[in-house]
């Protein structure tokens, strides 16, 4: 393999794992500071998509869409945690596991009812659909390094907002104790909702980010949404840091196996053992890499409780 | 009160008569399963609308007798579909059976129908165990021969010369042997035929791979969503400029054009039928089916549209007697040739799938501005199953 692809899937192993740390980075927010597995995660992320290709259709500009689609998302997840999320804070787990499961499969007819069972389209904007250059000769689809600018952008907002603000302090208070928290007067119930809306908006973030080159269909927060938890399992439970280095690494792991295993097996064994050993061990890899992780940090790389 | 002998025996016979008469056919019931929720659902809707759409225009009746379709959804789930097959087949005792997608389920209910000698006429899976050696008299297809699209890109590839092909497919078994009919018709040089995650959502890196090889055509097996995502990234790159992409007509109809759009424009796909077919046929059924659904059908629903008018011959052929298996199975083996399909002339194997024509077309404009699938050429005339061979059934 030459040094021009080499350098090019690690480029693409950097943008999906920005792909999925948009993702990821709710996640862990709503697992840290609330102790919540929300499944729903996933279906958030879908409501992301299609309204944002709505608007887009309405309003005819990809740009103009973006921040109101983000709005409507976080009004969307707003308005789940005031109405049924919020009871479920006090449960164990597995209540809270079924009880947004139920609410992936009641979203998914939601929006069969409303958008119709075919996936729908969501175009990138006009600017961005070809391939730039890159230094080396590398051709680089340009929405791809638009993704990449995107979650940089918010890797650096959420670090600033989690460090620098009063609010970013109260979340990693909320996150390492809550009860101490509670305790020392923090408002909780507020404080759980603008978390809740910043994951929220988050999630609609990366479906109108990621709309334009996924399928937008019902059921697409499931593949993804998996991939999400991975990315926190590793990086470590209500870190944002740890949601970043999660998913850089599970986006660079996967990206190089499916790169770099096939010839590498092709080298060692026959092409028919090596055409079915490839592919299926690259798929593997992730979990792998998981458990890897948790074998010898079982609370991630960067746990948020101490 | 208990009634002589000879009055219970008569009303016994009175009875079996009139049980035994309701069994001759004076309606038809199709059990019609079919996957129709989740996000494969797409598929078994097009199929349900071009069947429903051909009954309909038949005022309710096929073969002149009032039929009545009982939906049930497989949700794309083998267990499901097994325990429906069950509950059509003997608690709704139905005549016939037909409606299922995906091979999986396919194979999964085969064994219970061929057990209960119903006949099943297939509007879209035709997998190639049962219309090999497994062949049965209890099956026909009117749709295609699972490996035919795949078979037709093979020989479209070798007829415009391309002389290096990437191949890609999921890592499964649909997806194998996707490229294995590929490989059958195609024989220039595969650079590399390449196997990815079953719903994989990014393919950077294979696109990176297939750049680096510099093949002239790329052949891509990535139904559903999978295909939707391939063909948006592959169009993102710019590969799309040097590298012609050919994909079998299920990866290119309307419902992924509804939802790419653009993007697709030039790209070539196989098909056993094109909106612009030139016959009186296929004229009816294209506007019938805008007027009544208000889009432009795929060949999802040409195929159901075809299975409806297949049945309509061959019971009207019968005469209703579609519990008689030589008689039914004869009248189905005629029907293609009698009935004008909107696919055009074909006609049926001995193993009971179609000999066919597959057409190539191109996604492009029609005058009106839409994105449509336009036939720019056969591909393959009269083509029969590979597998036909190795059916014993006559």
């Amino acid at each position: 393999m030459s040094t021009i692809l080499l350098l090019e899937q690690t480029l693409n192993g950097v943008q999906f794992g920005l792909m999925l740390f948009l993702l990821a980075a709710g996640l862990t927010l709503v697992f840290g500071i609330m102790d919540m597995i929300n499944l729903a995660h996933g279906s958030l992320y879908m409501i992301g998509a299609y309204l944002m290709a709505s608007i887009a259709g309405v309003t005819g500009s990809f740009w103009v869409a973006l921040p109101l689609a983000l709005v409507a998302t976080a009004l969307v997840g707003v308005a789940l945690e005031v109405t049924i999320l919020r009871r479920l804070y006090e449960r164990d787990h597995m209540t809270q596991v079924l009880a947004t499961f139920a609410l992936i499969l009641i979203a998914n007819e939601v929006v069969r009812l409303i958008w119709g069972s075919q996936p729908i389209m969501l175009n990138g904007p006009a600017g961005l659909a070809g391939p730039v250059e890159l230094p080396g000769g590398i051709q680089y689809a340009s929405y791809r390094l638009a993704i990449i600018g995107v979650g940089l952008l918010v890797a650096v907002l959420l670090y600033l907002l989690v460090t620098k603000t009063r609010v970013g302090m109260l979340v990693r208070a909320g996150a390492s104790n809550r009860e101490m928290a509670v305790a020392m007067g923090v408002d909780i119930r507020r404080l759980f909702t603008a978390v809740f809306a910043i994951g929220a908006a988050l999630c609609g973030l990366a479906g109108a980010m990621l709309g334009p080159i996924l399928a937008v269909q019902v059921g697409m927060g499931e593949n993804i949404l998996i991939l999400a938890f991975v990315v926190i399992v590793i990086g470590g439970i209500g870190s944002i840091r740890g949601a970043f280095v999660g998913a850089l690494l599970v986006g660079l792991v996967d990206t190089m196996g499916r790169a770099l295993l096939p010839l590498f097996f092709a080298t060692l064994f026959p092409p028919m053992v090596a055409s079915n050993l490839g592919p299926s061990l690259s798929a593997i890899l992730i979990y792998v890499l998981m458990a890897t992780v948790l074998f010898f940090r079982p609370q991630g790389l960067f746990p948020a409780r101490g | 009160m208990k009634l002589p002998m000879k009055l219970r025996l008569a009303a016994f016979a009175a009875a079996a008569t009139v049980a035994f008469a309701a069994q001759a056919a004076n309606e038809l019931k199709i059990g019609f399963l079919s996957t129709l929720s989740g996000p494969a659902s797409a598929l078994g809707i097009e199929v349900r609308d071009g069947f429903n759409l051909a009954l309909k225009l038949a005022g309710g009746k096929l073969g002149g007798l009032p039929t009545e379709v009982v939906i049930a959804d497989d949700q794309l789930n083998p267990e499901v579909g097994k325990q429906l097959t069950e509950r059509l087949i003997k608690r709704d005792r139905v005549n016939l059976m037909t409606g299922i997608i995906f091979s999986n389920v396919m194979l999964a209910v085969w064994p219970t129908i061929e057990e209960s000698k119903t006949f099943y006429i297939a509007p879209n899976s035709t997998p190639t165990r049962i219309s090999g050696e497994g062949c049965s008299p209890y099956f026909f297809s009117a749709s295609w021969p699972n490996e035919g699209h795949h078979e037709a890109a093979g020989h479209f590839a070798q007829s415009k010369g391309y002389k290096n092909a990437y191949l890609i497919a999921p890592n499964y078994p649909a997806g194998k042997d996707a490229l294995t009919g590929f490989k059958r018709s195609y024989k220039g040089n595969i650079v590399n035929e390449m196997y990815t995650k079953v719903n994989q959502l990014d393919y950077s890196a294979e696109l990176a791979q297939i750049r680096a090889a510099k093949p002239d055509t790329l052949y891509a097996f990535l139904p559903g969503g999978m295909g939707i995502n391939f063909i948006k990234q592959f169009v993102a790159s710019g590969l799309s400029k040097d590298i012609q992409l050919v994909l079998p007509g299920f990866s290119a109809d309307q419902d992924v054009i509804r939802a790419v759009g653009e993007p697709m424009l030039g790209l070539f796909d196989t098909s056993q039928w094109a909106y612009d077919l030139d016959n009186d046929a296929n004229r009816k059924f294209v506007a019938e089916f805008e007027k009544t659904y208000n889009r432009l059908p795929t060949l999802y629903a040409e195929q159901g549209y075809t299975t409806a008018l297949i049945i309509d011959q061959a019971v009207k052929a019968a005469k209703g007697r579609v519990e008689d298996m030589k008689t039914f199975r004869a009248s189905l083996m005629r029907a293609p040739t009698q009935v004008k399909t909107p696919r055009g002339d074909w006609k049926a194997a001995h193993n009971g799938t179609p000999i066919q024509d597959y057409y190539v077309r191109v996604v492009s404009k029609d005058d009106k501005g839409r994105i449509v699938n336009k036939k720019i050429g056969t591909v393959m005339n009269a083509h029969t199953d590979f597998w036909a061979k190795d059916c014993k059934l006559k």
